[in-house]
């Protein structure tokens, strides 16, 4: 039990997948202009991640490591997470029509985010068993909600803000961004 | 030899695995949409503006399907659009009027008078809460910040001085600097319309003249010269009812002011 708090823990904020990993920045910078599309972002990221890791973990573990064809993680991965994504858009718009409306367009992006990719490597570099997986999947994206919702209500509250005419727009995010990873290296010694 | 094929049959095996079970979940997940919805949302314009009041081109779409949305409803598209989706609806348009935003003041710099030199935010809606409601001696009027620019999407409307003017030909009447303008000097008019009131002072006569050469002074005759009972004072400022209209021009011959275009 400690030692799933400690990965879920460890995932989310002292290896943030965003601001410590450099994973998932796509969205990071897209997603985040208004607080509550980052969260709608967010939450559609943490079902994403959470699932993939259980599927691809059981798809390492039982076809992949018997076979001993591991050098075909990425590939097998990116081909489950795409379906997998579909699937759930599917499920999704067929009976919980609301949530769907609600996540709109970020789902199928997913498809293509890195982050999901990066949580399932990272569990089989950590060689985590497939409860391990789940969890530092769900602390990862944890992680990546953490960090975007951030960014977005900063961005929201330097909106107004006088900035110097060659730093508005995304110079003054990535900058931002920037220092959000410097503050987030102060959870390194945490574990 | 035999890694090779162990690889290829493994990931094609799971690639056809997965594409078997989309497609029976794809089936099974099968959502009835109703077939008018694509093919209204593919007649509209697709700008997202939201002047219709929905949220994006396929909430409007999703509206006039399930009928509680007239099939004029987008003011983008005007009636060439209107029309198509009466087709595919098959109902009647119901003769949409192509629409366009329109100023109503003339205020500009050498007409209107200066109460005081204004320094600050330049944003109308900042502007219109200083006492006095700006530089401009008029409160009704143009205070010619761009709130109204910075809403178009669409690079229709435009300060020229020191007063709002709209581009006829690139306006979509989405409406969006109908709300922006915090005085409410802007209206969606008939895009034939040929005679408007550039005015919207509702100070009296003496007070508009004090205060600004282009303004509507509120002497009505207008009314008495209208035969088609199409204009009336509005509190002291004359308002043309576009459907009564028939932009014979009589108004705007006799407007002692030269305020009715």
């Amino acid at each position: 039990m400690k030692e799933l708090i400690l990965v879920i823990v460890g995932a989310a904020l002292v290896n943030n997948i965003i601001l410590s990993q450099f994973q998932g920045l796509c969205p990071f910078l897209g997603v985040s202009k208004k607080t509550d599309t980052a969260a709608g972002m967010g939450a559609a990221v943490i079902f994403v991640i959470t699932l993939a890791s259980f599927v691809t973990s059981i798809i390492y573990k039982l076809v992949l490591v018997p076979l001993d064809i591991t050098y075909l993680q990425t590939i097998a991965f990116i081909l489950v997470i795409a379906a997998l994504v579909q699937f759930v858009e599917m499920f999704l718009k067929k009976s919980m029509p609301s949530l769907y409306q609600a996540l709109g367009v970020f789902l199928p992006l997913i498809t293509t985010n890195c982050a999901v990719l990066g949580a399932a490597l990272t569990n089989v570099q950590k060689e985590y068993n497939i409860l391990f997986s789940v969890f530092n999947g769900l602390g990862t994206a944890i992680g990546f909600t953490l960090a975007i919702v951030l960014l977005a209500s900063i961005r929201e509250s330097i909106e107004d803000n006088d900035i110097p005419v060659n730093f508005k727009g995304s110079p003054i995010v990535l900058i931002t961004s920037g220092l959000m990873a410097i503050a987030f290296m102060g959870f390194a010694g945490l574990i | 030899m035999m890694g090779l094929l162990l690889a290829a049959g493994v990931i094609g095996a799971i690639g056809i695995i997965i594409g078997v079970l989309l497609g029976v979940a794809s089936e099974k997940f099968k959502v009835e949409v109703d077939e008018r919805e694509i093919l209204v949302r593919a007649e509209l314009p697709g700008n997202n503006c939201g002047g219709c009041g929905f949220p994006g081109c396929d909430g409007l779409a999703n509206a006039i399907a399930a009928g509680t949305a007239p099939v004029s409803g987008c003011p983008v598209g005007g009636p060439v659009v209107a029309e198509k989706i009466a087709a595919i609806m098959g109902v009647e348009s119901g003769g949409a009027v192509k629409k366009v935003a329109f100023v109503k003041c003339k205020g500009t710099c050498d007409k209107t008078r200066v109460q005081y030199n204004y320094f600050g935010m330049d944003d109308c809606r900042k502007v219109s809460v200083v006492p006095g409601g700006g530089e401009k001696a008029c409160v009704y009027g143009c205070m010619g910040y761009g709130s109204c620019v910075k809403a178009c999407e669409f690079d229709a409307i435009h300060v020229v001085d020191g007063v709002a003017v709209v581009d006829k030909e690139k306006c979509v009447a989405c409406g969006k600097c109908v709300q922006a303008c915090p005085n409410h000097l802007i209206e969606l008019v008939p895009y034939d319309a040929k005679h408007l009131v550039q005015c919207s002072s509702h100070d009296k006569g003496k007070d508009v003249k004090a205060k600004c050469d282009a303004g509507c002074i509120g002497c009505t005759l207008c009314t008495k010269q209208c035969e088609f009972d199409a204009i009336h004072m509005d509190n002291n400022v004359a308002v043309i009812d576009y459907e009564k209209c028939t932009n014979c021009g009589k108004c705007a011959q006799k407007c002692p002011v030269k305020v009715i275009l």
